[in-house]
């Protein structure tokens, strides 16, 4: 704690209160250098003298998001932004869909509309829809008013109010994670409160699943505890269970009741069929039993910035349901009090409006075919240059992102000399590709598997 | 409840359902109706086990895992709301949470607003990622709009700010890192303050303590009581001050009490910590609004400051707000910015554009923010005229000769009227007047057509209930 030397209080001496004051503002400049340097407190040498955070280090830049920090610091013309996962068009350019550009036209040009709070769960029609849209219209969970749905800060909101959460009110805080899984993951439980374990799950070996290590670790997990699962394009892996595989992961766990928590970011966005890619969340909620999913929009409708996500959790029954509900808006009252309204706003509109709906859909599975096409791309100009290894993982894998199998040494090496911006476990975001970039990234990966081992 | 909780084949008949008969303590594991049972020492049955293609679906658990959660209380200011709406009574008044309305009692969205949003609908702008740290363009003009553009914590680059959401999020931001970086260190609140203010620092897990504030007997400021438990408090605490019309009582400390609050502050090397949600909306005046924050700065001193744009630009439900910290140091607010940010990351990612841009847009086009000025003029404005009548109508109709003055003298959105619980209950149960419980009514929720009334409803509740 930052303590001084003298005091500025004005009986202490002659002059008036004010000087006092300007006095003891420059004495302590002054003086701070020596009063202060056997205070354990300063040891950094770049602190200002007498400041109460001089003991705050500087935090290191976050890997994921650093990676555009770099890459905008970067001047050459050839440069490649393979990092963060936002879809980038054909021309490299973030992509706002039209649907998007309609619904935001409709809500500013309504004259009626307010700014008014929302509720602290928020836009009671968004919940209900994303609700359908994750879980199916038809969907018991809903016809049995089971499920509590509330509004959160896109992806990342969701699962730390989930956290949050059951690291209040459930009995078992140990969440198990994917291994590897999104970076932020295990701080997003960790500052939630709970303790992070992990679960195998690629097998770097075959660059697809470790399904026998996952049911393993799982079955070895305790009962209860919290199991984190990626409803779909798994990220940064892109390696998904199949459906049989699913059935199983979902027996296995409901014997051990063990809680399933879905991270679910990519609906629509992995195979371009929004039913396909819930299959995982609605199998495990057609057998009766709970579970969480937090939902973003992000990605699917684009809406990066805006931060539009829900919380579904699955209770025994509609009672549960309320009671949970209830404890929610205490998580989340003192962290943000309500959440922000345009993104969510614009995610109803499209939501409920068949017509764009239907639109979303087709902008949907064009964004997913894209994505297809560039792996396909890539696949056959690693084939095409002979480059060394089996890369058929390339189409194997599903969504946004693409476990190339490079070691950070060889991905270092593609930053340096061809200008690559990615993570460094080797993760890139087929997104940021088009047909002109592919040669490009198929030359930087064929030249650093075959110089850099 | 059961710690046990198993899953059993769907093709065990109801009657005999191998789950109740096991939980009852018949039946044997093992036994070729449960083929999907858990058996705890076995390992996997799953992987080998050849019964499982009978078993189309498993029964879930019979009890919730959440069963033992309670259903709780509602918030007491916004739960205020929720029951003025199921109110059907045509004379109700929602005095309840503090959002302005006009003098038809409309919500109110700012021409400046609705601009700033054609503006950026007509520039076509992306929905990327903002940075974790919030827009640039907004953190730039925020911080100049509090400490005035010519500040030298500006020009010397001294204040670390990171866009959070609204008023609460740039709190609970601050809050998170005094936890992570002053272990032990208490945040002394005013008694009474917002409502939410505990709740924060509660869930950020930061000890807290009230100083004296509001005193009932002359419904104005302890000032003696403040100062005494600011001096009493360890050194090194974090006071939580209010910069302009305190939430919930409208009572603001003088210039001069101000300057002695700083003094007692830095004998005692506390740290102040300005919620500030009221710039410009509780005189009208920027610049005046924001005179306690820059007093502070102006002496040298290290200062957290949590923004909201809820209500001086009708923003609400956009979420934006800043919090700022001033340092000693270019570096030094450089290494906290790059702190707040960790803390961050891990709640939200990254903060939401469109409230952002919104100010953004408005603070930075000249003729915008003189037209904002102009908006906010006329909300504080029509504001101070119904606080006037509101006292002319108290002290018309009351004949007891109790002094109501301290209407006028309160600022701001809140008036504590001193009105007790049971009081306020009868304000809403007689006279369905929603307010919260402590007393305070918003008096952006009155216009001057209803002074009157709520009037005779405050005579009434104060004189004859107890």
């Amino acid at each position: 704690m930052a303590s001084k030397s003298f005091s500025s209080s004005s009986s202490s001496s002659g002059c008036s209160p004010a000087s006092d004051r300007r006095i003891s503002v420059l004495a302590r400049h002054l003086v701070a250098e020596n009063a202060l340097s056997s205070s354990p407190i300063y040891a950094s040498p770049t602190s200002s003298a007498n400041s109460v955070f001089a003991h705050i280090a500087r935090g290191p830049e976050d890997p994921i998001l650093g990676v555009t920090v770099a890459y905008n610091k970067d001047p050459s013309p050839v440069k490649l932004n393979l990092g963060v996962g936002a879809y980038r068009t054909e021309e490299g350019k973030p992509l706002v869909l039209n649907v998007v550009r309609k619904a935001e036209h409709m809500l500013v040009n309504d004259r009626s509309r307010v700014k008014e709070y929302l509720p602290i769960v928020g836009l009671a029609d968004f919940n209900k829809l994303s609700a359908k849209l994750i879980f199916g219209a038809d969907s018991p969970v809903i016809r049995e008013n089971r499920i509590t749905t509330v509004q959160c800060l896109s992806g990342t909101g969701s699962l730390r109010v989930g956290g949050e959460f059951l690291a209040k009110h459930y009995h078992q805080r140990t969440i198990y994670i994917p291994l590897p899984t999104w970076g932020n993951h295990p701080k997003v439980f960790t500052l939630a409160g709970l303790s992070v374990k992990t679960y195998r799950y690629y097998d770097p070996a075959t660059r697809g699943l470790n399904f026998q290590g996952l049911m393993e670790d799982l079955g070895s997990a305790p009962s209860g505890a919290i199991i984190l699962l990626h409803a779909c394009a798994h990220n940064p892996t892109g390696v998904d269970p199949t459906p049989q595989q699913w059935e199983q992961i979902r027996r296995l766990m409901r014997s051990k009741a063990l809680m399933p928590f879905f991270d679910s970011a990519y609906q629509g966005f992995a195979s371009g069929s929004l039913d396909e890619d819930a299959q995982p969340v609605r199998m495990f909620a057609a057998d009766g039993g709970e579970l969480l999913v937090a939902q973003s929009y992000a990605k699917n409708m684009g809406l990066y910035g805006e931060r539009v996500g829900a919380l579904s959790i699955v209770c025994k029954d509609a009672d549960v349901a309320g009671r949970v509900e209830s404890q929610l808006k205490l998580v989340i009252r003192p962290m943000y009090s309500n959440p922000p309204i345009h993104g969510a706003s614009i995610v109803a509109a499209i939501l409920k409006d068949g017509n764009l709906y239907n639109e979303w859909t087709i902008e949907l599975k064009a964004m997913a075919d894209r994505i297809i096409s560039m792996r396909k791309q890539l696949f056959d100009a690693l084939h095409a240059r002979g480059t060394p290894g089996d890369w058929s993982h390339i189409i194997k894998q599903i969504g946004m992102f693409t476990f190339t199998g490079l070691n950070s040494e060889q991905v270092a090496f593609m930053t340096r000399e061809y200008h690559i911006y990615m993570t460094s476990d080797g993760r890139i975001s087929m997104a940021g590709l088009s047909s002109k970039t592919v040669p490009h990234l198929a030359d930087a990966i064929h030249a650093a598997v075959t110089r850099m081992k | 409840m059961a710690s046990n909780v198993l899953s059993a084949a769907a093709s065990a008949s109801p009657s005999t359902s191998p789950v109740t008969d096991l939980l009852k303590g018949k039946g044997r594991l093992g036994s070729g109706n449960v083929g999907s049972l858990f058996i705890k020492d076995k390992g996997n049955p799953f992987l080998n086990s050849k019964s499982c293609g009978r078993i189309s679906m498993a029964v879930a658990v019979n009890v919730s895992r959440f069963e033992a959660i309670t259903m709780a209380p509602p918030d007491p200011i916004l739960g205020v709301s929720e029951a003025f709406k199921a109110d059907n009574d045509e004379k109700k008044l929602n005095l309840g949470v503090g959002a302005y309305r006009t003098e038809e009692l409309q919500p109110y969205v700012l021409d400046v607003v609705k601009k700033a949003e054609n503006l950026m609908l007509e520039r076509g702008e992306n929905k990327e990622y903002l940075p974790i740290e919030g827009l640039a363009a907004f953190n730039k003009v925020t911080a100049e709009l509090l400490f005035g553009a010519d500040s030298p914590v500006i020009s010397e680059q001294r204040v670390a700010t990171v866009q959070g959401l609204s008023g609460t999020g740039s709190l609970r931001l601050a809050a998170v890192l005094i936890e992570r970086y002053f272990p032990g260190a208490k945040v002394l609140i005013s008694s009474p303050t917002w409502g939410n203010h505990k709740n924060i620092f509660n869930d950020a897990r930061v000890p807290w303590s009230e100083y004296r504030y509001y005193d009932p007997k002359t419904v104005g400021l302890d000032f003696e009581g403040m100062i005494e438990d600011i001096k009493a408090a360890p050194e090194g605490s974090f006071i939580l001050l209010h910069g302009c019309a305190h939430n919930p009582t409208g009572i603001d400390p003088t210039p001069e009490q101000w300057e002695k609050i700083a003094d007692v502050i830095q004998e005692k090397n506390h740290i102040p910590f300005f919620d500030v949600a009221y710039q410009g909306f509780a005189s009208g005046s920027l610049d005046q609004d924001a005179a306690s924050v820059r007093l502070f700065a102006a002496r040298g001193m290290e200062i957290f400051v949590a923004q909201s744009y809820s209500k001086n630009l009708g923003l609400y439900s956009e979420r934006i707000g800043a919090i700022n910290v001033v340092c000693s140091s270019t570096d030094t607010a450089a290494r906290v910015k790059s702190q707040l940010k960790r803390i961050a990351r891990p709640m939200y990612s990254n903060p939401p554009i469109h409230g952002a841009r919104i100010v953004a847009n408005v603070v930075g086009d000249p003729a915008l923010f003189d037209e904002w000025k102009a908006e906010m003029e006329m909300m504080a404005g029509r504001i101070k005229r119904v606080r006037q009548k509101l006292y002319d109508s108290l002290t018309s109709k009351d004949k007891s000769g109790k002094d109501w003055s301290f209407i006028l003298k309160q600022i701001g959105m809140f008036s504590f009227t001193g009105l007790n619980k049971n009081q306020s209950d009868n304000m809403t149960n007689k006279w369905h007047v929603y307010m919260t419980k402590d007393g305070r009514i918003s008096l952006a929720g009155l216009n001057l057509a209803k002074c009157e009334y709520l009037a005779d409803a405050i005579i009434d509740s104060y004189h004859n209930v107890s």
